[in-house]
């Protein structure tokens, strides 16, 4: 029978630990951008391969949370007769907080897992090791570039997936409820600004960061053979959620 | 030209260092992981431009031991002394200092996945970005032919053997131009002929630029044949060193055994 105090005081130690961890990490990374000029081809070749691997599920769910985001509040909206505000109300939402949440999240899955998973083989296989044997360091050479391609991409996605949704709300709110496509885009323009495009482009590279650091954290720290690289897989994915969702509501309310 | 100034400078070097000094100074080093008490003790002289051979069983703590040396592991008691410097009381930048000639092999070679053949050899050049590419290329497919891999220098190490990876390694390792270098049985997984190859080389490298090697081996031939100071590690201590000749009329049970393969005491 494990004691509940002994439990939690446990568990919040570790989590504290984690903590100063990823920090640690975040600017041991920062210091090693001295050298991004040189890596330029590697980041560029993360990015793209980001991008590659993204974008189509991205488009994907953004263009059907768009559609379904007009069904659900526009048969409300029709019943007081303000079925037109549908324009105001869905490209907000999608630029403040769907595009960059469900992009981070979904880039979680997708490239975060791949980084640690990518960079913990390295490290069981006593590559990691091997680079420092050669004068290499770790985080210059592997999570630098990881780091930087994710801050990049992630903002550029998430304007991608903002557009996509907007337009799928656009086609849904013509077909369902009858309101001509320029009455959706002139309430959009009246209603968005550019503020709400910014901070959610901030946000995306908030994200972006989090999810390289919590990658390569868990891939360097694998151990256990190819057993702990999936756990460790795992492990980061859940890491980057639980990050994210924490992350997104701070900031939210820091912008209030 | 550049290369004149390179061989100028080591000349340079080991005018100033005496040769037969003592490189590397293991002071009752200890290391556990979790309660598995892996080195006890350990002390070990590593004397400049010598081959120090390390022989044991399986599982006794041969690569965790080269690990100290490299600074990949810290121990948990004990000093190592880096030219003179206990590196356990330094910074980690000072102590990588004083390491940066050293190269190692690792015992599963460890070759980047995502890199070719000469991409891996020639990696620790490239990324302290002194050298033109060119040169690079250059200085890599020569430590190949070392090896005898110049031909593969285009294949990934998946396409390799085992054995392959090990040329490889060792062809990375002397690609930095190190001063000391540490193999983790640098022969296992090769054929006799090319196991004596690699036992040239490392001779051949000890007396034409001084180079100070640490070989933890298996093979008793070879480390007879290349040892200057041969150690013998058994469940994380050192029960027996000294010259080849002395080492072979130990009296030592286990060493005994070791050597010859049979006679008593159970391992
Ligand atoms: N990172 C580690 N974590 C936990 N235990 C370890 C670690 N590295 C080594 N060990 C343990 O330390 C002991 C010594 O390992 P080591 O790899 O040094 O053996 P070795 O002498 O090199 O054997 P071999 O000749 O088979 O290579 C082993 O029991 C091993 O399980
Ligand atoms: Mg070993």
């Amino acid at each position: 029978m494990v004691n509940p105090l002994e439990y939690i005081g446990r568990n919040s130690l570790n989590l504290f630990q984690l903590v100063g961890e990823l920090i640690q990490l975040f600017i041991h990374t920062l210091y090693w951008c001295k050298q991004a000029l040189r890596n330029l081809d590697k980041i560029f070749y993360f990015m793209v391969r980001m991008g590659v691997n993204t974008l189509p599920i991205a488009s994907f769910t953004s263009l059907f949370v768009g559609m379904v985001m007009v069904l659900q509040t526009g048969y409300t909206l029709e019943k007081f007769g303000m079925a037109e505000s549908l324009g105001a109300i869905v490209p907000i939402a999608m630029a403040r907080e769907l595009g960059p949440v469900l992009t981070a999240l979904l880039l979680a899955g997708r490239i975060g897992a791949a980084i640690t998973a990518e960079i913990g083989t390295m490290t069981v296989s006593e590559e990691v090791d091997a680079l420092k044997t050669l004068g290499i360091n770790p985080i210059g050479y592997l999570a630098m570039p990881r780091f930087l391609a994710c801050l990049f991409m992630l903002p550029v996605l998430v304007v991608y997936a903002d557009v996509v949704g907007i337009l799928g709300g656009a086609v849904v709110t013509t077909a369902y409820f009858q309101i001509p496509v320029t009455i959706y885009f002139d309430r959009m323009a009246e209603s968005l600004e550019v503020i709400d495009i910014i901070k959610g482009l901030v946000k995306a590279a908030v994200f972006g960061v989090t999810i390289a650091i919590v990658g390569c954290r868990y891939g360097l720290k694998t151990s256990g053979g190819a057993a702990g690289v999936g756990e460790a897989t795992t492990r980061s994915v859940v890491c980057s959620f639980v990050s994210i969702y924490i992350l997104n509501y701070f900031i939210t309310r820091l912008w209030m | 030209m550049l290369i004149c100034l390179d061989i100028h400078i080591k000349l340079f070097h080991y005018t100033v260092m005496d040769v037969n000094e003592v490189e590397i100074d293991i002071q009752k080093l200890n290391k556990s992981f979790n309660s598995l008490h892996v080195l006890k003790d350990v002390d070990i002289e590593i004397r400049r431009a010598e081959t120090t051979v390390i022989i044991g069983g399986s599982g006794t703590g041969k690569s965790v031991l080269l690990k100290h040396i490299m600074g990949l592991l810290q121990p948990d008691s004990g000093r190592i002394i880096i030219r003179g410097v206990d590196v356990t009381t330094i910074n980690s930048h000072e102590a990588e200092k004083l390491r940066n000639r050293f190269a190692m092999v690792f015992q599963s070679s460890a070759l980047l996945h995502s890199l070719t053949v000469a991409e891996n050899v020639g990696l620790g050049l490239k990324e302290q970005h002194r050298l033109p590419k060119k040169q690079i290329n250059e200085i890599a497919m020569e430590k190949l032919k070392l090896v005898k891999m110049e031909q593969k220098y285009n294949s990934m190490p998946e396409e390799l053997s085992g054995g392959m990876k090990k040329r490889v390694a060792i062809a990375r390792a002397l690609a930095m131009d190190p001063e000391v270098v540490l193999y983790d049985e640098p022969t296992s997984g090769l054929d006799p002929i090319m196991a004596g190859n690699i036992d040239e080389l490392i001779l051949e490298l000890k007396e034409k630029f001084k180079m100070t090697s640490v070989v933890v081996t298996h093979d008793m031939e070879s480390a007879f044949y290349i040892g200057d100071h041969i150690c013998m590690l058994y469940q994380g201590r050192i029960i027996e060193e000294g010259d080849p000749e002395s080492f072979k009329q130990s009296e030592n049970k286990i060493v005994k055994q070791f050597i010859t393969r049979h006679g008593g005491a159970g391992i």
